[in-house]
């Protein structure tokens, strides 16, 4: 294994640090493409989570293995509607600011 | 697995065939005669709605991952009709000319919705609830975002994606936590392993964040009403029926097959999370102007409600808690179905255009009382006897305080559906909205909805066949 000598510690280190890297950067950042890639990070810590645990604890099977495919290929479907929505945000409001995108309140 | 085992996913086949159906025909039609979609897609759906009461065997395939059982398909037509009563009031807002061009896509995205809800109902391990999520939370996106010329519309669309996408992020971090711990993601073999330590607390929590998202629970709330505002009137209505309905089914599977070795905590977290809920729902809505904000704001006090369903944690809590979604189904798409009419006939969605009402309608303006009636939990109308199935499961667990809380929101909410009420009845207005005859479907669509919120309640034998096949905590 190539991982020989590095804990499954560290790798759930590094995929919650990219789990709240992702919040943190969804809630302050102000451009909609860029909440979408927080998105994505965190979908990919979920991956790390997955197959870290998968061929660290349970070698024999393949379930976090898949989970983390369908993962990617599901990300992959979101992102597509969700810049199709921003493209249609720009026709309509010439910004992907959050600030600008904000007729509806409370 | 034989042909025969194939057939025991009967529901997702059908509307897989039915969209595909829509996709070809759709091609084969130009210029007006596009409008003749609709009442094909009505027919051939209404036909899929038939075949799904038919009686069904039971089983599982997928190696377990996809079960069935007479639970699932009673979930599975209720969510089939209130679908159907969904398409049959947007017919009117179909036929306007500015949809010509993408009347395919609203059956077709509905029905994908649909297909996700039905797989979500039927899953038997994670990986198959998270394909079944995400097929039913994506196209609703696209939908909340159909008439896309409006600024409203793709600000709704947006929210609704981002959020959605963000909430399952937290939810899916739950699930590798939970894989983790127990080295399965199959529904049996999760139960079979869990411990009540704190990392499976944690991942526990994580996951039930994300559920809450989606049934639109306080603390998770905030996507909510932007969404029903902006989004098209009969889409939200699907939204608020059948999607919030169809996760409250999930999330109690879940709760009842996945995680019984730790019933005393989600108890509480439920008890938290229903109080929260029923009265910041309440609260809100106390100040709406917008009639679909303020039956956004009304549906999360509701979501609240149902939590007092599950709460109980036995066959009674599943029981009532189906019935009270089969009541909720038929009345919200009451009251959905009038502001439809008028939006559609009018443009108008504020609760001051509605002033003097009766007058032009009397027809619409009775329904829409009726409707709010059973919403506030007035006998003898279905949702009275929905909500006091709820109360009842919640105090079969010695929860007497939260049945407390619940009845007073209960009246706190009287307050204010009663006030489209007044505007309908006593408030004066120089220029009231003006008289107008609906289109077959709407009407029709209309009476169904008006019937069921009559009927559910005094039909004894609707309550009897539910109790029939829910089971408790396994």
């Amino acid at each position: 294994m190539m991982t020989e000598g590095i804990p499954l510690e560290y790798f759930l280190i590094v995929s919650t640090l990219m789990f709240f890297i992702g919040i943190f950067g969804f809630l302050t950042r102000k451009n909609l493409i860029t909440m979408l890639m927080s998105i994505e990070l965190i979908l990919n810590s979920v991956n790390i989570n997955f197959v870290a645990f998968n061929s660290y604890l349970y070698p024999h099977q393949m379930q976090g293995q898949f989970y983390s495919l369908i993962i990617i290929a599901v990300a992959a479907a979101e992102a597509a509607v969700a810049i199709a929505i921003i493209i249609n945000i720009y026709r309509n409001f010439r910004s992907i600011e959050t600030d600008k995108v904000d007729e509806m309140k409370y | 697995m034989t042909f025969q085992d194939i057939l025991l996913m009967r529901h997702e086949l059908l509307l897989s065939v039915l969209m595909l159906l829509i996709l070809i025909i759709d091609l084969m039609l130009k210029g007006e005669s596009r409008k003749s979609l609709i009442p094909v897609s009505l027919t051939l759906f209404l036909g899929v709605v038939i075949i799904g009461f038919l009686p069904a065997s039971e089983g599982s395939i997928f190696g377990g991952m996809y079960k069935t059982n007479g639970t699932t398909l009673l979930m599975k037509n209720i969510l089939n009709i209130a679908t159907l009563i969904v398409f049959l009031q947007s017919a009117a807002w179909l036929k306007k000319e500015e949809n010509n061009q993408k009347l395919a896509e609203f059956f077709i995205l509905i029905l994908s919705t649909l297909i996700g809800m039905n797989l979500m109902i039927s899953s038997g391990d994670f990986l198959m609830f998270y394909i079944g999520l995400e097929t039913a939370t994506i196209p609703l996106a696209a939908l909340a975002a159909y008439t896309h010329h409006q600024t409203k519309s793709a600000e709704a669309g947006i929210k609704l994606i981002l959020s959605s996408a963000l909430s399952s992020g937290i939810l899916l971090y739950g699930i590798s936590m939970i894989y983790g711990t127990t080295g399965s993601v199959y529904f049996t073999e999760v139960a079979a392993k869990w411990s009540n330590e704190p990392l499976n607390i944690m991942a526990f929590i994580f996951f039930f964040s994300g559920m809450a998202f989606k049934i639109s629970l306080v603390p998770f709330h905030l996507w909510t009403a932007d969404v029903y505002e902006g989004a098209p009137v009969n889409v939200t209505s699907y939204l608020s029926v059948v999607s919030k309905g169809s996760a409250a089914f999930v999330l109690m599977t879940v709760l009842y097959t996945v995680f019984p070795a730790m019933v005393e905590h989600w108890q509480t977290v439920l008890y938290v999370i229903a109080v929260l809920t029923m009265t910041i729902g309440n609260l809100f809505a106390l100040r709406q102007k917008n009639m679909k904000r303020f039956l956004a704001f009304s549906s999360i006090a509701q979501a609240g409600f149902i939590l007092l369903g599950i709460i109980g944690a036995s066959q009674l809590g599943m029981t009532t808690t189906i019935f009270f979604v089969l009541t909720y189904v038929f009345t919200n798409l009451a009251a959905f179905g009038v502001v439809s009419a008028i939006s559609n006939e009018t443009g108008k969605e504020n609760m001051d255009d509605y002033n003097g009402l009766y007058q032009t309608n009397p027809k619409l303006s009775l329904l829409l009382m009726l409707a709010l009636f059973s919403l506030a939990g007035i006998p003898p109308v279905a949702g009275f006897f929905g909500k006091f199935f709820l109360f009842a499961s919640a105090a079969s667990q010695s929860f007497y305080w939260l049945v407390f809380i619940a009845v007073v929101n209960a009246t706190i909410s009287l307050y204010y559906y009663l006030l489209p009420v007044k505007a309908i009845f006593i408030n004066k207005n120089e220029n009231p909205i003006p008289s107008f005859k609906s289109d077959v479907y709407t009407r029709t669509g209309l009476i169904i909805a008006a019937l069921g919120t009559l009927l559910i309640g005094l039909l004894s034998i609707s309550y009897e066949y539910i109790a029939s096949l829910s089971y408790g905590l396994q």
